[in-house]
């Protein structure tokens, strides 16, 4: 084995010195590389961490949300409806929500209009929407902090709490008072008695909590009307059961349970990263043909040195692994480099570059810093996403380099 | 179909592994059709550099299959929250009818592309192509098999539909369920099926280590590598895995690559192909040896291979038996179902 070692190493080191006398043409096809795992890497790592966030901000959502459905659309929910979901066995408890849009022509921005129903520790669900984050991660302590500094009761009638997005985008803090129009065109004043926290920007940006009289008095909603409710079952082997009962009950009824809105925010964040990736193939498309291009041009240098190599005694097959471990010290550089940028720039820069596309917008999209989250499933999608092709283009041009007679490589140059 | 990034990965590697093998395929067509070593023909010549080509793209292509294998399961664990009722890759797997046919061909595939690099690196050994036709005769058998496997990979990830109801691992390979090959499987009743694993691995090994020094017995010890291989999955599924989740009824064979086991399902498997690759190569070339220019060489080659076989099956069971005695789990007595 030692002498195999040994000739590899020779090669290997044959191979550095040669790649270093041809140093421009070579950092121009590194940088290009890099570049390519970067953009790709980039877009992963944002994209699973953010599937990852979603993940965890939802694990506190309430097992089954019932609305009510008119002709396929979602429309208003009759308090009625409560006892039956109730009388349900299994079902811990049921908790109304009002909850809505309001759109602020002023600074044309949507705002998440909602009423908390009760204080949290009196709610039956123990479902507390709080950012919690990895049991492993040492500073998760720093982050485990509940969405709201304050006990989520509903604000007196006629005050508000405000999420950080709003307070930013209006310039207001607590003690002023922020104008509504109402549904019939009145002007409403409600007074901000407080702000939510940072951490939850995520998904506290563009909330405003009221209380819920203003709440019907601002959007014209019946008393006899909520927006949905919310069922807490205890059981979770039960959820999928109660809700086929629920749909049984209450034909209008639409229940949705939370795996269904784990998955489908899987799926979204699945075919944002996926068609990023099939945009950026053609720049991979590209990036090959270039590789191809390069590896086939041999320069008249290049052919003299195969030429002498193959007279001096190297085989055909010794040019090749030549070439094989070229080949790896460009790619696992170019991966490497790009893994890393790729890694400062989606999770230290808040990954500037591809953020709008990735994220979705909004006027009023909350700031943000993401936990860092790699795992070999990345890794290696990136590995056969970059390298691979790379590989299999240098692959001919490789061979037919190898292949040329000493003779013809030596006779060319000396014309 | 789901567009994830790994599924694209996945696809790409399947399409670039299919294009190059035809690509070499239909080069090893010519080298059959046209070969004669006594000629000096320019045909002749241009044949003899290309077999560089062919050695060098296949190298590739089997490397790229070995890597995919286990990309494929990778993938089916990770897409599983995907579907409901799907936990791990048993789940994602049985999507539509196309995930089990390609796990199969992909396993098979992986075992003859690794008896061709086997045949490869032999004939690479002799001066004067003792084994061309051969090599190439193989080549031209494993082709379809890996195209089959694109065409089949392709229909698994483009039929999928998220959200379709799958059984998951729980009842698919739990003794409850009474059909599919997967349940049967896991019915056997544990401990028989140890017994029997760790007998017929003594009837290998000792069988191997005879191969190794007295060189008899090596068409006996490919057999019973390539049985050990089958039995080795058998007991994984039904009773190996038993001790490693320390769960009497929990018996899935994809389970065990996922990180809450430490990963451990790679080293195992990955030692159990390179067992049963290894071995059955042994047995591959033990009709070459009387071949004039591979006479020095070839009993070296196939006392390494038989050695590496006996190794790699040495280890897995050493590994596969500490499992065993540091699992908290012990199976005092068979549930009858």
């Amino acid at each position: 084995m030692t002498p195999w070692i040994e000739k590899q190493r020779y090669i290997i080191d044959f191979t550095i010195s040669s790649l270093l006398r041809r140093k421009v043409k070579n950092i121009g096809l590194l940088a290009l590389y890099t570049l390519i795992v970067f953009i790709l890497a980039s877009t992963m790592f944002f994209t699973y961490s953010i599937k990852k966030e979603a993940k965890l901000i939802l694990q506190g959502s309430p097992e089954i949300v019932v609305q009510k459905i008119v002709a396929g659309r979602h429309d208003l929910f009759p308090v009625d409806y409560i006892e039956p979901i109730k009388a349900i066995r299994g079902v811990a408890d049921v908790e109304s929500r009002l909850w809505g849009y309001y759109y602020d022509s002023l600074v044309q921005a949507n705002y998440t209009v909602l009423v908390p129903s009760r204080p949290v520790d009196k709610s039956q669900s123990n479902a507390r929407t709080t950012v919690v984050v990895d049991p492993n991660d040492p500073h998760a302590a720093d982050v485990d902090k509940p969405l709201y500094d304050y006990d989520g009761a509903a604000p007196e009638a006629g005050t508000i709490v405000i999420g950080n997005g709003v307070a930013r985008m209006r310039e207001i803090g607590v003690g002023d008072f922020m104008p509504f129009m109402a549904f019939d065109g009145q002007i409403m004043n409600l007074k901000v008695i407080g702000t939510l926290s940072a951490e939850s920007e995520l998904v506290s940006s563009d909330l405003i909590l009221v209380n819920g009289a203003d709440f019907r008095k601002l959007f014209g909603i019946a008393e006899q009307f909520v927006t949905d409710v919310i069922v807490t079952v205890k059981n979770p082997s039960e959820v999928g059961m109660v809700a086929g009962k629920i749909k049984k009950k209450l034909q209008s009824a639409r229940p949705i349970i939370r795996e269904e809105i784990l998955r489908t925010y899987d799926s979204i964040f699945n075919w944002r990263g996926g068609m990023m990736i099939v945009v950026f193939s053609a720049a991979v498309l590209a990036f090959v043909i270039f590789a191809w291009d390069k590896a086939s041009g041999l320069s008249a240098g290049e052919r003299r040195e195969i030429g002498i190599l193959k007279a001096v005694g190297w085989e055909t097959g010794d040019v090749i692994q030549m070439k094989f471990w070229e080949g790896a010290m460009v790619s696992l550089s170019a991966y490497f480099s790009g893994v890393i940028l790729a890694y400062i720039h989606v999770f230290f820069t808040g990954s500037a570059v591809f953020e709008p596309a990735l994220k979705g917008w909004s006027a009023l999209y909350p700031h943000f810093s993401l936990t860092p989250y790699v795992n070999a499933e990345q890794l290696t999608t990136l590995f056969f996403l970059t390298v691979v092709p790379y590989t299999v283009a240098t692959i001919v041009p490789t061979w037919r380099a190898a292949t040329i007679d000493p003779d013809t490589a030596m006779r060319h140059t000396g014309e | 179909m789901i567009l994830n990034p790994t599924i694209i990965a996945n696809l790409l590697a399947s399409y670039i592994g299919s294009f190059m093998l035809l690509y070499a395929a239909y080069y090893g067509v010519q080298i059959l059709k046209h070969w004669n070593i006594d000629s000096g023909d320019e045909l002749q010549l241009v044949l003899e550099r290309k077999t560089y080509l062919i050695s060098t793209v296949l190298s590739y292509v089997f490397g790229l299959q070995l890597l995919s294998l286990f990309l494929f399961i990778f993938t089916a664990d990770a897409l599983g929250p995907l579907f409901v009722g799907a936990m791990c890759a048993a789940g994602t797997l049985n999507v539509n009818g196309f995930g089990y046919p390609t796990l199969e061909l992909k396993i098979l595939n992986f075992i003859l592309a690794g008896l061709w690099l086997v045949l490869n690196h032999a004939d690479n050994q002799g001066y004067d192509y003792p084994l061309i036709k051969k090599k190439y005769w193989l080549l031209a058998v494993v082709a379809p098999f890996i195209v089959i496997e694109t065409v089949l990979e392709s229909f698994y990830f483009l039929g999928m539909r998220a959200n379709v109801i799958t059984s998951c691992c729980g009842s698919l390979f739990s003794s409850e369920n009474v059909e599919g090959l997967g349940s049967e499987i896991a019915a056997l009743p544990a401990k028989p099926v140890l017994w029997t694993f760790y007998l017929t691995m003594l009837a290998t090994l000792s069988c191997g280590a005879f191969a190794y020094l007295k060189r008899r017995g090596g068409y006996v010890y490919a057999g019973l590598s390539l049985l050990m291989f089958a039995v080795s999955l058998l007991a994984i599924i039904s009773a190996i895995s038993l001790y490693i989740y320390e769960l009497p009824t929990h018996h899935c064979p994809f389970c065990i690559i996922m990180e809450d086991y430490q990963y451990i399902g790679y080293l195992l498997y990955l030692l159990l192909f390179g067992g049963v690759v290894t071995g059955m190569g042994s047995g591959l070339l033990l009709p070459f040896r009387e071949v004039a220019s591979l006479k020095p060489l070839l009993g070296g080659i196939i006392g390494k291979l038989t050695l590496a076989s006996v190794l790699m099956y040495a280890l897995f069971t050493a590994l596969v038996s500490y499992e065993i005695l540091s699992s908290s789990l012990v199976i005092s007595y068979e549930v009858v179902y």
